[in-house]
């Protein structure tokens, strides 16, 4: 075609002052200025003095709105504007040369696809993360050590617990820490004489009350669960809230539980076996590598769960409850017991902290079920790898936040991730292969099982 | 008997929706239940299998009422409901569907597998693709294989023509009428009044909740009623002569 003249080109190029070729030059115009470009550039800008605000002075009660124009006339409000303006400028101009991009990657990305089709091994894979999980805590420092434990090894622990009822079973529990608290309480009424200021005849090792705990919360779950699993989606989830509030103001009004001040002195956990004796103390380290095998044995049995007879009856509810009730799976009662070991997981974590940690009934408040929740979806409901690792990464983003941001604004931008995450990447950070398959599906109108347990209705029901 | 309705009545709160309704089902039967959208053949059939409660009347199984069985329970009994718009799971595969239909008894799995794949050839084709992306036709196959994994004594049917191909229609109906000729009863709600009588002993009319025409399929096939209202028939002179079959290739225009 080159070498042949014979077809002269039939567009004569004009002129263009960007010295692009002019159908790039206007492709670009039109993107940037045209009329969905401008309310783009709009929207941009107004992100910009957003940010500027949120992230600005704050006001006083005599003058609210001190700290909006303090920040507004802030110089930073230039640097805010040319991030907006910058955004704008991604946001039309992507679309536009992601083809290309996508082109130039072909061919690594091919690779990668190949990659991900080839049966890997898991098992490697999970050895590389188990090593990489022991090793991490050695190159940290004191205060991020202690947050390993407090906030991301618990909360995993939690989280994983908290799937089973969320991914697993597709109910909606808000009222999940309310678990944890009873585990927690539990530690305390066993272990210490002054922990609280009840404590049973009988004083234990903290470790005697680990069976306690995951069968009182077990306990606790099916009492709740009993009755109310009937619920839909949404009516569940309000009355776990509600459960969930009802314990932590027990916790805060009892004179059983020391009140607001919460529970001094729960001893550390110590083995005395055969003159044998240690005790966790004060150093996190000893706590994070329990919790990180205690981790490691409820990923592995719930991953045999999820393989299991009951783990496909589970998803089959999530599916179609209906169906699954007429295919002979009795539905309540896989639900109760859903409901029951993500229980008694909350209740098994609330003994560690217990033991390890100071706590009070602030511990236990709604934001922090609210949390359990939010670590699960972003991590990716069903998978188990992915909500250990959405917990590592959300709450080492809270970690690293504490010290670059100011405390008050910290849930700001907590919560600006988590919602980036759900429009970009709703299946979470790691989906397991079956929810992705469904949010697939429902996409496309078939099924509505990522809508958290309330089954779909779309064939209806016929008076 | 096998089933048994005995002057069942169910209400959706105020709304009364089957009133003293009577139907019986005997053992290795094709019993069909006719009827316009919202007569109450869907609620009949969720009634039978437990999923809507009476307000009054029972329902029997082998002459024993079923009111306290809960409906997992009832495919112990023998009794499969394949329920009205399928209802497959969506994002299982075709055979973690059928297994479902195995719930409750795995000793023959292997086996019933075999023998769904041998009635519907093309699900063993398409074993491992999500039930939701295969065609409605394929779905009803799959609905109906999945019911059939209990091995059921008797086979409730909603519908099972919804919404398919003529040519697929017939597929499905001749399957019906294969499992029945393996002894299972079978108690088919439809809206296809002609298919469903062809293959049918006997058959029920119900209008707004209330049974109002019942009979041998043959009879019912003759009714004027029935062919009105359910088959479209012009019921003018019995012998009217039916209009002249298109000739293939013939202009329509």
């Amino acid at each position: 075609m080159t070498t042949t003249a014979t077809h002269p080109s039939p567009a004569p190029p004009t002129p263009s002052g960007s010295g692009l070729p002019p159908s790039i030059g206007k492709w670009l115009t039109e993107a940037l200025f045209g009329r969905a470009g401008l309310r783009m550039l709009a929207v941009c800008l107004g992100l910009g003095v957003l940010s500027a605000i949120v992230t600005g002075p704050g006001s006083t009660a005599d003058e609210p709105f001190d700290g909006i124009r303090r920040s507004v006339i802030d110089p930073r409000i230039v640097t805010f504007l040319l991030l907006g303006v910058a955004l704008w400028v991604v946001v039309r101009v992507t679309p536009l040369v992601w083809p290309i991009l996508v082109r130039g990657f072909e061919p690594a990305r091919a690779q990668v696809t190949e990659l991900s089709r080839q049966r890997y091994s898991p098992i490697g894979l999970n050895l590389a993360l188990l090593a990489f999980a022991i090793l991490i805590p050695l190159a940290l420092g004191a205060p991020a050590r202690q947050s390993l434990v407090n906030d991301i090894a618990i909360y995993a622990l939690l989280a994983l617990g908290l799937n089973v009822v969320i991914g697993y079973a597709g109910m909606l529990d808000l009222g999940y820490i309310a678990f944890f608290a009873i585990g927690a309480y539990a530690t305390a009424y066993f272990t210490s004489e002054k922990a609280i200021n009840v404590h049973s005849p009988v004083i234990l090792n903290p470790f005697f009350v680990f069976p306690i705990a995951f069968v009182l919360a077990a306990i606790a779950g099916v009492i709740l669960g009993g009755p109310t699993l009937r619920l839909r989606g949404d009516y569940l989830a309000i009355v776990t809230l509600g459960f969930g509030e009802i314990i932590q103001l027990i916790a805060n009004n009892s004179e059983f539980t020391n009140g607001p001040r919460g529970a001094f002195g729960v001893p550390h956990l110590s083995i005395h076996v055969f003159g044998f004796h240690y005790e966790w103390g004060q150093d996190p380290l000893p706590y994070y590598y329990l919790l990180l095998g205690l981790i490691v044995i409820t990923m592995i049995a719930f991953g045999q769960l999820e393989r299991s007879r009951i783990g496909r009856a589970w998803a089959a509810i999530r599916e179609d409850e209906i169906a699954a009730e007429a295919t002979g799976v009795p539905t309540l009662r896989l639900k109760l017991l859903a409901f029951a070991i993500g229980a008694s997981v909350s209740g098994f974590a609330g003994v560690m902290y217990a033991s390890k940690q100071f706590f009070n009934p602030q511990t236990f408040s709604l934001q922090a079920s609210f949390l359990v929740v939010t670590l699960v979806i972003f991590g990716g409901m069903g998978s188990r790898l992915g909500v250990v690792v959405g917990t590592v990464i959300l709450q080492g983003l809270a970690f690293v936040l504490r010290d670059l941001v100011p405390a008050t604004d910290r849930l700001i931008y907590f919560g600006a991730v988590v919602i980036i995450m759900m429009i970009f990447r709703p299946q979470g950070v790691i989906p397991s292969r079956r929810r992705k398959r469904e949010i697939k599906l429902s996409e496309a109108g078939i099924g509505g099982a990522d809508s958290l347990g309330a089954a779909p209705t779309a064939a209806g029901s016929q008076t | 008997m096998l089933l048994e309705l005995v002057d069942v009545e169910v209400a959706y709160g105020a709304v009364t929706a089957l009133r003293g309704v009577r139907l019986t089902v005997d053992n290795g039967e094709i019993v069909t239940l006719l009827g316009a959208n919202g007569a109450g053949k869907t609620t009949t059939l969720r009634t039978i299998s437990g999923l809507l409660r009476p307000r009054a009347g029972q329902v029997l199984l082998d002459g024993e009422p079923l009111s306290k069985i809960p409906a997992h329970q009832l495919i112990r009994r023998g009794v499969a409901h394949s329920p009205e718009g399928r209802r497959i799971f969506p994002a299982m595969s075709v055979r973690e569907n059928l297994l479902m239909g195995a719930f409750h008894d795995r000793k023959h799995v292997a086996e019933d597998l075999e023998r769904v794949f041998a009635l519907f050839p093309r699900l063993k084709e398409r074993v491992s693709q999500a039930g939701g992306t295969l065609s409605g036709g394929e779905q009803q196959m799959l609905a109906i294989g999945r019911a059939i994994m209990s091995r059921p004594r008797l086979l409730l049917l909603d519908e099972p023509s919804m919404g398919l191909a003529p040519l697929v229609v017939q597929t499905i109906f001749e399957v019906i009428a294969q499992i029945n000729a393996t002894g299972v009863a079978v108690l088919l709600v439809e809206q296809n009044a002609a298919q469903a009588l062809k293959i049918a002993n006997r058959g029920y009319v119900l209008e707004t909740g209330q049974v109002v025409l019942e009979g041998p399929a043959g009879e019912l096939l003759a009714d004027d009623r029935v062919r009105q209202a359910y088959l479209g028939e012009d019921v003018g002179p019995p012998e009217s002569p039916a209009a002249p079959p298109v000739q293939v290739g013939e202009k329509i225009l």
